[in-house]
């Protein structure tokens, strides 16, 4: 419709008549309005499969819900919220959300940083290495984690094996709050560090190289080029890595919940994380309004968390700019 | 189409249900796919935990000879928490249900008083002239107040010691079962024998595999454990479940125990390993130990009468869901299944002791060579016969889990039985809330 009227306008001088001027304003608003048309299959389906359930969760979570009875809901108010706050266990999960997420994702970090800043010398076979470290995230989580949880055993795991050949005493790692809450970091390290590295090195690769070169004639060290060059160039990516992957650590639940194959994370909740915490809840109580409060404030967590990660890294550029 | 329609219906009621049900119903198309009824082919899924047996007794190819144009489709889930889980799950969505699920003895009483409109009522196939068949507990339990039949009654569970006899001749103790039966006629001499076993036992090898198990055996002995008849929660003042926990306290505080969690990949190991000399065995568990310890364990095990007098540990049924494909067809196969010649054949083979009391007249006789030849009819046909008729509650097996994981928790992180106490009374208080 529109492009026809526009054709056939085409030829007549412009301004001269008002079949112009129609034909100009539907121009002026399908240009206004096409791009929500094309953004429009993504906030439809987000509204349809993002927004509906997270309303209908907060709907839920005011109500007692069971999944056997699933049919009568029982008006419960802010129940649900309040019992949450004094459940120890709600206090423990997020506890342990939090040291598990530190756990993992500082050493995660840590280490892609490392292992970019490597990948990105020249290295023989460099693209078979920098496909290789991406393997680790294409492992499914089942999978790894079954594979981490035999390594793990008390008695039969093949890290107690090595530990034992150096003299240490076979170490419970399902069992001990500290030594299992690392072997499940591990899991989340080994998973996501390739990840990480790559998009590490991907920023690195931005940061033009004659800084390097200026900095090698001035005769700084390689250490040195690392933390006075690639680290300031690659503030906004660690920015946005920092930010993922506490999201990420705030989600955590496959990991802890086929270490042991307990939705209680362990048998005294020793690294039974938020996310398990809500799975315990929902699917092995039933519980559903209590998980939907659960999801609810795991969200405003989320929220909260990434907002503060947000205002401390503008107000760190605006520091910096003022400067 | 009636899987797209069970896939929205699940959207509908519960938001957070939506993947696992769509994901469910996408599994059950393809049997709907291969089921061709026009041509009277069938194929019948079943849905099991645990180990049932059927399959390893060869007695769905029995059926399926019997039967032409049937073709029965087993899944089966290792742990029965699991299992009630994704079966709940799928109840609530109404898509992916097999034709046939089984459900738990601890399990009965949720099914009957809270989701009777959602397993078939088997008197409609005329499931009632049936009951004259099976043991009288068995039969009411999977029966509702207003009379509809949920369930047919598949094993029960009888209790047993079952032990290795090499590793008890290896600590110096008598391996004849008669003799063993005397000298652990009660718990504390159980737990006697133990602390001699320790003293001289090979590396690496505990009295028994968990006090979790313990506990569980010793509580299977009890009628009223979780709740009394008028439906009440009386665990914490019955003197049954402290006697219980005490006793498995002792055993972990004395270092009887491998400390390994029941159905954990270290247990399984465990069996091979010879990391454990004893384990309390109701009559299912045979099938496991078989499963587990493999050929190499077979003539190594035995069967003596259990501690403290009889008892009776799980045992389960088999239902069909109201929105079950083939519910007739289904209801024949469960009908057969549970038979008492189909029921004792299964004992034979597997262990799984009958419910039907034809059945237990025919293994009176039976000795398992596996388990040097234990008269496995004569010792958990005695123990059924003794063995209290229990009162079920809603909650049974949950309330069970949290005590069996603090136990856990005492035996593996040395906690205070004080305090793992109060953390399975918090647990309950979850569990039930």
């Amino acid at each position: 419709m529109t492009l026809t009227a526009t054709a056939k306008a085409a030829p007549r001088a412009p301004g001269s008549g008002p079949d112009d001027t129609r034909a100009a304003s539907v121009r002026r608003t399908w240009r206004r309005l096409s791009p929500y048309a094309y953004i429009a299959p993504f906030f439809t389906l987000f509204a349809a499969f993002g927004l509906f359930p997270l309303l209908y969760t907060a709907f839920v979570s005011l109500y007692r819900v069971e999944l056997q009875t699933s049919g009568d809901m029982e008006w419960r108010g802010t129940a649900n919220y309040t019992a949450l706050f004094t459940d120890e266990y709600f206090w423990t999960a997020l506890r342990n959300t939090f040291t598990i997420g530190v756990l993992s994702t500082v050493p995660q970090l840590a280490m892609a940083l490392g292992l970019a800043h490597l990948l990105n010398y020249k290295l023989r076979g460099r693209t078979f290495i920098r496909t290789a470290i991406l393997l680790p995230y294409a492992t499914s989580v089942a999978a790894a984690t079954l594979v981490f949880a035999q390594l793990f055993g008390r008695d039969f795991g093949l890290i107690n094996y090595v530990l034992g050949l150096v003299g240490v005493s076979p170490v419970d790692w399902q069992t001990g709050t500290v030594a299992s809450q690392i072997a499940v970091s591990t899991i989340v390290v080994w998973r996501w560090t390739g990840y990480n590295a790559l998009i590490y090195l991907a920023g690195m690769q931005s940061i033009p190289g004659e800084l390097y070169e200026a900095a090698e004639m001035d005769g700084a060290s390689r250490w040195r080029q690392f933390v006075h060059v690639t680290l300031p160039g690659l503030r906004p990516t660690i920015v946005f890595t920092v930010i993922v992957s506490t999201i990420g650590a705030t989600q955590l639940f496959g990991e802890p919940l086929l270490f042991e194959g307990s939705i209680s994370g362990g048998i005294a909740h020793q690294y039974q994380t938020l996310g398990l915490y809500m799975y315990e809840q929902g699917w092995g109580f039933f519980h559903l309004g209590r998980a939907a409060a659960i999801a609810w404030v795991m969200f405003v967590l989320i929220v909260v968390l990434v907002g503060v990660n947000a205002l401390v890294v503008r107000r760190r550029v605006r520091r910096e700019a003022g400067r | 189409m009636p899987i797209a329609r069970a896939a929205r219906r699940a959207t509908v009621r519960i938001g957070a249900v939506v993947l696992a049900g769509a994901l469910l119903a996408a599994c059950g198309s393809d049997a709907s796919d291969s089921s061709d009824s026009a041509n009277g082919k069938v194929t019948l899924t079943v849905d099991l935990f645990g180990s049932f047996g059927y399959k390893e007794a060869g007695l769905y190819k029995e059926y399926e000879k019997l039967n032409p144009g049937v073709t029965i489709k087993q899944t089966d889930t290792e742990d029965e928490a699991d299992y009630w889980k994704s079966l709940q799950t799928r109840l609530a969505g109404g898509g992916g249900l097999a034709d046939v699920q089984g459900i738990e003895v601890g399990r009965i009483a949720s099914v009957t008083q809270q989701q009777s409109d959602k397993f078939q009522d088997l008197s409609e196939f005329g499931a009632d002239k049936l009951k004259s068949q099976f043991a009288e507990a068995k039969w009411s339990a999977a029966t509702t107040e207003d009379g509809k039949i949920l369930g047919l009654g598949t094993d029960v569970g009888p209790e047993a010691m079952c032990y290795r006899t090499d590793l008890f001749k290896q600590a110096g103790l008598p391996t004849d079962r008669e003799e063993l039966a005397q000298k652990w006629s009660t718990w504390d001499g159980y737990l006697e024998l133990g602390k001699q076993y320790k003293k001289k036992a090979p590396a690496k090898s505990a009295w028994l595999d968990s006090i979790g198990s313990l506990y569980g055996i010793m509580i299977g002995q009890e009628k009223e454990r979780y709740y009394d008849a008028s439906g009440e929660l009386i665990y914490e003042k019955n003197p049954a479940v402290k006697h219980a926990w005490d006793t498995s306290v002792k055993a972990s505080d004395a270092g009887l125990s491998a400390k390994l969690d029941q159905w954990s990949p270290q247990w399984n190991q465990a069996f091979a390993a010879g990391s454990f000399a004893t384990i309390p065995c109701p009559a299912w568990m045979l099938g496991y130990i078989k499963g587990q310890a493999g050929d190499a364990g077979k003539g190594k095990w035995d069967i003596a009468k259990l501690p403290g007098g009889a008892g009776n540990w799980g045992g389960s049924y088999l239902s069909v869901p109201r929105a079950a494909e083939h519910k007739k067809e289904a209801y024949e196969l469960i009908k057969w299944l549970t038979a008492p010649a189909q029921q004792a054949k299964l004992f034979q083979k597997q262990g799984n002791f009958p419910s039907s009391t034809g059945a237990i007249e025919k293994v009176a006789a039976a000795k398992d060579p596996y388990f040097t030849d234990a008269p496995i009819g004569q010792i958990f046909g005695d123990a059924a016969k003794a063995s209290p008729v229990q009162v079920l509650g809603v909650h049974d097996q949950n309330v069970a889990q949290q005590l069996t994981n603090a136990l856990s928790e005492v035996e593996r992180k040395g906690t205070s039985s004080a305090k793992a106490w109060e953390t399975a009374k918090k647990g309950v208080a979850n569990v039930v809330g």
